[in-house]
């Protein structure tokens, strides 16, 4: 079996994120970029399979400006055994994403896909579901436990109830939530290795996918601010403030 | 003109409050009809509940066996014929809507908006993006359907009771996939109020440092009559279970108060609590980001703060 993992390069989650102040959009020059988490847990589960014998091939997949080079590498360091590079100079909005996964999945034929729940810079958690829905497969989001046997997925999934289990029939697509595993670090000797693992260039022309953006960003702003309190000096203080307030 | 169909979202024959303030955003649209949808094997007492959410026109129900548990994959097709006709489709954004409105839009063939904060006009909405570091105008366009998702921290709960809106049953023929199949829930049992809807909530963190600690949190929260909330690290510690967690990737809350303790403020815990109406923050080391935002800051040891508090309020 063959394993696709998508492998998003976005904003490093440690950055402090600032808005342009013509509210064009959010300072990305010089910040570091980084595998936006949830896919770098996508890649350490498909990866877990492949060393339980479960799959034999794990491919990362960006879509992405011509420079992602060096990320899908560091995908291929961890161990993807390749990669596809789809190339777009343009953002990739969640529904042309899954599109181009879709495209992706009719050529490789995998039996399990696995997504970030979440890229932590759209926020949007919406990619692994459309690409579920348009390939007409399961799909098992907010993983947090993937069990894979006799042709089937079951998952357990982090839900706002408490813990889901489900079934579902591979293939399939699952996206994973941050309980999933730890991801492991790369080895220098791994990043050697990597140089000679190959990367497919695709261009996004020619998937046949219609790029167009669906939902249009006409203005960015910094969140209101919370202004900094007041320092209580014991707990019947802070019982009287809250009391006064009438909170308690 | 806008007409709006509301997702309910329900479990064990209730409906969540989430779906109340899925009616509030659909209200901010200002449009023709809001018609609440109710797919279940037994709708009935869950539409009876939505019958009487304030601005509701009509409910839908759509029963099936099928529909006995929540998977996207059985709902969405269902959705998306029911979508016939209407300009919007809302989800409240919890695991829930999460799950099933990216399906049902994909299926119509359109965008999504993720967690609406606020609505500016009938296809133009702000949403967080960064964790809630930047709020973005989106435009979505007016030719097709907006499937949205609700940021419930952002909407309050639409009134209950005065409305008595018409409920009538669905058919809808679509083929519904076998390919995935519900095999249990596992619920943290508990009388304690809801995180998500709750007024107050008390938080603890990795300073609690252990499962049994953890405790000394409960019977706070007990004692003021709070849900009880954690932070990731709390979670994965082991403290506590999954559906505790606040933050990016946990639950978005909005109390009026907010009690974190021994948590560092961490800007994936924030992000969860920003709306909330007063914080406090209870923590040993007097540089913890979480006093940036806190509206009442105490510094001290935790597991002598709490059983001081607990003396104070007598
Ligand atoms: C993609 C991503 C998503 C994330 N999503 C979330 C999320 O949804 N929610 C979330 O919470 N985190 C999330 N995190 C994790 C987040 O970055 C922090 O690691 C986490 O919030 C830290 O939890 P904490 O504050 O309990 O622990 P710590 O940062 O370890 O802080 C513990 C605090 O307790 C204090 N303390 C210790 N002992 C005592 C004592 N006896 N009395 C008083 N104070 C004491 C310490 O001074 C310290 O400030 C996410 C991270 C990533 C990368
Ligand atoms: N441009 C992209 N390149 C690779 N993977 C992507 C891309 N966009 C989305 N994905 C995958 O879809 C997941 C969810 O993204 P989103 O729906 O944007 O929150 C990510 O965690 C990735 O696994």
């Amino acid at each position: 079996m063959k394993i696709l993992v998508g492998y998003k390069r976005v904003v490093d989650y440690n950055v402090r994120i600032q808005v342009k102040p013509d509210g064009s959009g959010v300072v990305t020059d010089g910040v570091k970029l980084s595998a936006n988490p949830f896919d770098d847990i996508a890649l350490e589960e498909a990866l877990r399979l492949r060393e339980k014998g479960v799959a034999e091939e794990v491919i990362v997949v960006g879509i992405g400006p011509a420079n992602l080079t060096a990320h899908l590498r560091n995908g291929l360091a961890m161990g993807a055994n390749r990669a596809i590079h789809v190339t777009t100079e343009d953002a990739v909005q969640p529904l042309t994403a899954a599109r181009v996964f879709l495209k992706l999945i009719e050529k490789e034929q995998p039996g399990l896909v696995i997504l970030g729940k979440q890229a932590i810079d759209d926020d949007a958690n919406q990619t692994g579901q459309m690409l579920a829905a348009l390939w007409d497969r399961p799909q098992a989001t907010f993983a947090g436990k993937v069990e894979i046997a006799d042709g089937k997925a079951t998952v357990t999934r982090e839900v706002d109830a408490g813990l889901e289990v489900i079934e579902a029939d591979l293939p399939a697509v699952i996206t994973t939530d941050l309980r999933l595993n730890e991801p492991r670090f790369i080895k220098l000797p791994d990043i050697m290795k990597a140089k000679s693992k190959p990367i497919d260039v695709i261009e996004f022309g020619s998937l046949g996918v219609e790029a167009h953006d669906h939902l249009k960003t006409t203005h960015y702003a910094a969140p209101a601010k919370r202004s900094k309190g007041v320092m209580v000096k014991d707990a019947a203080e802070l019982v009287a403030a809250l009391k006064q307030k009438g909170l308690l | 003109m806008s007409k709006i169909l509301v997702i309910a979202e329900h479990l064990g024959g209730k409906l969540n409050s989430s779906t109340a303030r899925a009616v509030s955003a659909a209200a901010a649209i200002k449009g023709d009809a809001i018609d609440v949808l109710v797919l279940s094997d037994a709708p009935d007492a869950i539409a009876a509940e939505a019958a009487k959410i304030e601005g509701v026109s009509r409910v839908l129900t759509v029963a099936k066996p099928e529909n006995a548990h929540p998977l996207a994959a059985v709902l969405a097709p269902q959705i998306a014929k029911a979508a016939d006709g209407y300009s919007h489709v809302f989800a409240p954004s919890t695991t829930f809507g999460k799950d099933i409105a990216p399906r049902v839009a994909a299926l119509l063939g359109v965008a999504q908006v993720s967690d609406v904060m606020s609505v500016e006009a009938a296809h133009t909405f702000n949403r967080p993006i960064y964790a809630g570091n930047a709020i973005i105008t989106v435009e979505a366009d007016a030719n097709h359907t907006v499937v949205a998702t609700i940021r419930t921290a952002s909407w309050s709960a639409a009134a209950s009771g005065a409305n008595t809106a018409p409920v009538e049953a669905l058919t809808i023929d679509v083929p519904l996939p076998t390919h995935t199949r519900f095999v249990e829930l596992n619920q943290g049992s508990s009388d304690r109020p809801d995180l998500q809807s709750a007024a107050k909530v008390v938080s603890g963190g990795r300073g609690v440092g252990s499962k049994e600690n953890f405790d000394i949190i409960y019977k706070f929260a007990d004692k003021i009559g709070a849900a009880v909330g954690a932070s990731r690290a709390a979670v994965d510690a082991g403290y506590c279970p999954n559906e505790m967690q606040v933050g990016q990737t946990g639950k978005i809350i909005a109390p009026e108060l907010y009690m974190a303790i021994g948590i560092s403020g961490a800007i994936q815990h924030l992000t969860g609590i920003k709306d909330a109406g007063t914080i406090v923050a209870i923590n040993k080391d007097g540089e913890a980001p979480i006093f940036e935002v806190a509206d009442f800051g105490l510094v001290g040891d935790l597991f002598k703060i709490i059983p001081e508090l607990e003396a104070a309020l007598g």
